[in-house]
């Protein structure tokens, strides 16, 4: 067995198809830059299963397995390397991230066939792939920030992907900008852990926190934590940041499914997980981590219940299970957080191929009301989106229902207000219930209202300039001049695209078995997998509050079966009346929806606009902002002050040289007037200095 | 004995009245004659202080006696460089006036602005 992985070879495979394809692809036919985008992300797979199956567990490798290329910063005692660390964790996001990505390329293929760009579009989707998994396999915090902003870039790039699209052009400004808000304070985290430990690779900087009691270390390791943890919101799209993520819907439909909803915006959850060490030595940290994926799964929830676009619907649901991930991870179980961000990778990819499906089978259209009665239509689409619906909707023995219940349930353990945490994450999946199968119901049952323009004026109005955008994307989606009217017009898509969909509907449907629960006969398996990254870092003679919370998250539990199947079974109740709501309201009795939003209006209104959140952030923000930089900054600093001391040098310097050069008369009694001031001037201070002493 | 004040004041009366000639007047050659009387003026002071040095016996703050020619011997210096200076000055003013035709320094300000 060699010991050397070259795990470069992971991310850089990716790169060089993006190398290749974005140098050069212009001059290729299409069919070759899918065959080397396809081929250099394939080749990234095979390397990345080969090296977790050398690297397993049990088979005489020392985890983690650390490959350092060389030093890439160096000043003084610091230096950070290229290195890449291979654990439990970075294998399990280093499949799902090669597995679902390599998918998802494959889909691509058919579902970006007729658009402009085909090459772009292949280039950034594997210049992401390289800094994804540079993020993910990065040794140290500061290569993983590498990543970190390279996705940002890719994600950037992505949304704007149909850059003459004003919206989308914004959409992907604004993705970029509030990332960076969240990346200031993960600089500010990376700097604090500089000072004290000087060193930014994980080994080092682990070792050194792991003898850290959290009382001891209390007001730094909860400051370091807290500014991860807001780096993370952005990344992860949690309350106050996630208002880029429904925009970033811009971006065409694999992008979405891979970049906002898979892999990228689980970096923040991933890096959590990865931070372990310092977040389970700063209990109030965690319990902001909590609260915020709190508020963010039930807000996000509540904001997908009114959307009509599918897109944004999932784009809701994505914000919402991130804060899932995010309440996990806040009460100190990563391992269940790592388990649903697997499972969800699954089930929300497959979602939002599937919806890509769909689009592109009604020509472009994204607007729910105007779908129905795709179900004969498009058979294989509709069954992989109701099995990727069962699944998040959290129904046995679906992917989605293992992981979630697991983060339910370790909730409900949790000392730190467990009960109310629990309580908000049941009705949040309730509300994930009842909108999936909103989406479920309003796509596939129903009749096909397509071209028809019926739909509430109200609601119309309040989403005007959402469908201005997607005027347009029905424009550049090329279908939607051959097939944008009659039934006869819906097509199920090309099997490039559909077989993607049946192995992500396979891994929605058995994801979830590598963590049953001891309580339902299974062995935790992904539990006790990721148990040395979770636990490794912790010291057992700080068994404190926060080490008992670990023990507590991989433990079998054995002597609570009991509770935890009633756990269990009230959240898969809870789900079943999310659907039946949907039904009724959906299906049996299509009028009762206007009349509901017709009694409670306001609150209808309210939700419909998304709490008016992204106005809130324009008027108290953006707008003040954007008043500080042109009164004081622009006009008043970089005008008056730096401007003016430029220019102001510039005319002083012209003006005294002006009257200067009068001295300069070239009328050779003036000179010698000069010469006699000057001569006088001498002697009057020799006889001043003869006088003074 | 002529006390050596008198001495500095004739000098100075001439300097000052050299110095006015130089500033006032048009004519290149009247200038020209305001500088030797400057120079002469400095002379006049030389030799004023060098025998004056000698008739207080020449003597140093160390007390050894001196007896000093400096003084003398920068007159003769003076008039040296000043004839060579004269002999300059007036074949510039012969150049000046041929190209000119005129000795008004006023007129001579190709230079100026």
């Amino acid at each position: 067995m060699t010991d050397n992985l070259h795990l470069w070879a992971i991310p850089l495979l990716p790169l060089a198809g993006a190398a290749i394809n974005g140098l050069f692809g212009r001059h290729f036919k299409n069919r070759v830059v899918s065959t080397v985008a396809l081929f250099f992300t394939a080749m990234s797979f095979g390397w990345a299963a080969w090296a977790v199956k050398t690297a397993w567990p049990g088979g005489g490798m020392t985890l983690p397995h650390i490959e350092t290329l060389g030093t890439w910063i160096y000043a003084g005692k610091f230096s950070v390397p290229f290195g890449f660390y291979l654990d439990q964790l970075s294998m399990i996001m280093v499949l799902v991230v090669t597995g679902v990505g390599f998918l998802i390329h494959i889909y691509s293929v058919g579902y970006m066939a007729h658009e402009g760009g085909y090459y772009r579009f292949f280039a950034y989707l594997n210049l992401f792939m390289f800094f994804m998994l540079t993020l993910i396999l990065a040794n140290n915090y500061l290569l993983m920030f590498v990543g970190w902003e390279g996705v940002g870039l890719a994600s950037y790039l992505l949304i704007g992907f149909f850059f003459l699209k004003d919206s989308a052009a914004n959409a992907g400004k604004k993705a970029f900008i509030v990332n960076r808000i969240g990346d200031f304070a993960f600089l500010i985290g990376m700097f604090l852990i500089i000072q004290h430990w000087g060193s930014l690779n994980y080994d080092v900087v682990f070792k050194a926190v792991s003898p850290i009691s959290p009382e001891a270390g209390w007001g730094l390791l909860t400051a370091i934590a807290l500014c991860l943890m807001f780096g993370a919101t952005g990344k992860s799209a949690q309350v106050p940041l996630y208002v880029w993520l429904p925009d970033a819907m811009e971006g065409p439909t694999p992008v979405s499914a891979l970049i906002h909803a898979a892999t990228m915006v689980t970096a923040g959850i991933y890096m959590i997980a990865r931070s372990n060490a310092i977040f389970s030595r700063a209990p109030h940290a965690l319990e902001v981590v909590a609260i915020i994926g709190c508020i963010t799964a039930i807000f996000a929830a509540t904001m997908g219940l009114a959307q009509t676009d599918i897109k944004r619907v999932l784009a809701y649901s994505t914000v919402s299970q991130l804060g899932y991930m995010f309440l996990a991870c806040g009460v100190a179980a990563y391992s269940a957080a790592i388990f649903h961000l697997m499972t969800h990778a699954f089930f929300k990819a497959l979602l939002f191929l599937g919806a890509g499906s769909v689009i592109h089978a009604v020509g472009g259209e994204q607007d729910m009301r105007r779908m129905g009665g795709l179900r004969k239509l498009i058979p294989r689409t509709f069954w992989v989106i109701t099995i990727a619906t069962i699944a998040i909707a959290g129904i046995p023995p679906f992917a989605g229902f293992f992981s979630k219940d697991e983060i339910l349930g370790q909730v409900f353990a949790s000392t730190h207000g467990g009960k109310i945490l629990w309580a908000v994450g049941l009705l949040t999946a309730g509300l994930t219930s009842f909108y999936m199968f909103r989406l479920w119901f309003m796509t596939f049952f129903g009749e096909l209202k397509l071209g028809s323009v019926d739909a509430g004026e109200e609601a119309h109005k309040a989403s005007a300039p959402a469908h201005a955008g997607h005027g347009a994307a029905s424009h550049s989606h090329g279908h939607a001049d051959d097939h944008s009217h009659g039934h006869g017009g819906v097509h199920e898509s090309p099997w490039i695209m559909i077989a993607p969909l049946m192995v992500l509907a396979l891994l929605s449907i058995i994801g979830g078995w590598v963590g049953i629960p001891g309580s339902m006969g299974g062995h935790n398996e992904i539990g006790n997998f990721l148990k040395p990254v979770m636990t490794a870092s912790v010291s057992t003679e700080h068994a404190g509050e926060t080490a008992g919370l670990q023990e507590r998250q991989t433990e079998e539990p054995k002597e609570n079966n009991s509770e935890e199947l009633m756990l269990a079974a009230i959240s898969v109740g809870v789900a079943l009346i999310g659907f039946y709501f949907a039904w009724l309201l959906y299906y049996k009795r299509p009028e009762l929806p206007d009349k509901i939003t017709a009694k409670i209006h306001g609150i209808y209104l309210l939700v419909l606009h998304k709490y008016y959140v992204d106005e809130g952030y324009s008027q108290l923000i953006i707008k003040p902002l954007l008043a500080l930089s042109t009164v004081v900054l622009w006009k008043g600093v970089d005008q008056a002050v730096i401007d003016g001391m430029v220019n102001g040098a510039g005319s002083a310097s012209k003006g005294i040289g002006g009257e200067l050069r009068r001295i300069q008369s070239g009328n050779i009694r003036s000179y010698a007037a000069w010469v006699a001031i000057g001569g006088a001037a001498v002697i009057a201070y020799m006889i001043y200095i003869g006088v003074a002493k | 004995m002529v006390p050596l004040s008198w001495y500095l004041i004739l000098s100075a009366v001439l300097f000052c009245l050299g110095v006015l000639g130089f500033l006032l007047k048009r004519n290149i050659i009247t200038i020209f004659m305001s500088i030797e009387l400057m120079l002469n003026a400095v002379n006049l002071s030389f030799v004023a202080f060098a025998n004056y040095w000698n008739a207080r016996g020449g003597l140093l703050p160390s007390g050894k006696a001196v007896v000093g020619l400096s003084g003398h011997v920068f007159v003769f210096f003076v008039m040296v460089v000043a004839a060579a200076e004269a002999a300059v000055g007036l074949a510039i003013i012969i150049a000046v006036f041929r190209t000119r035709e005129t000795l008004n320094v006023d007129r001579v300000n190709l230079l100026k602005l």
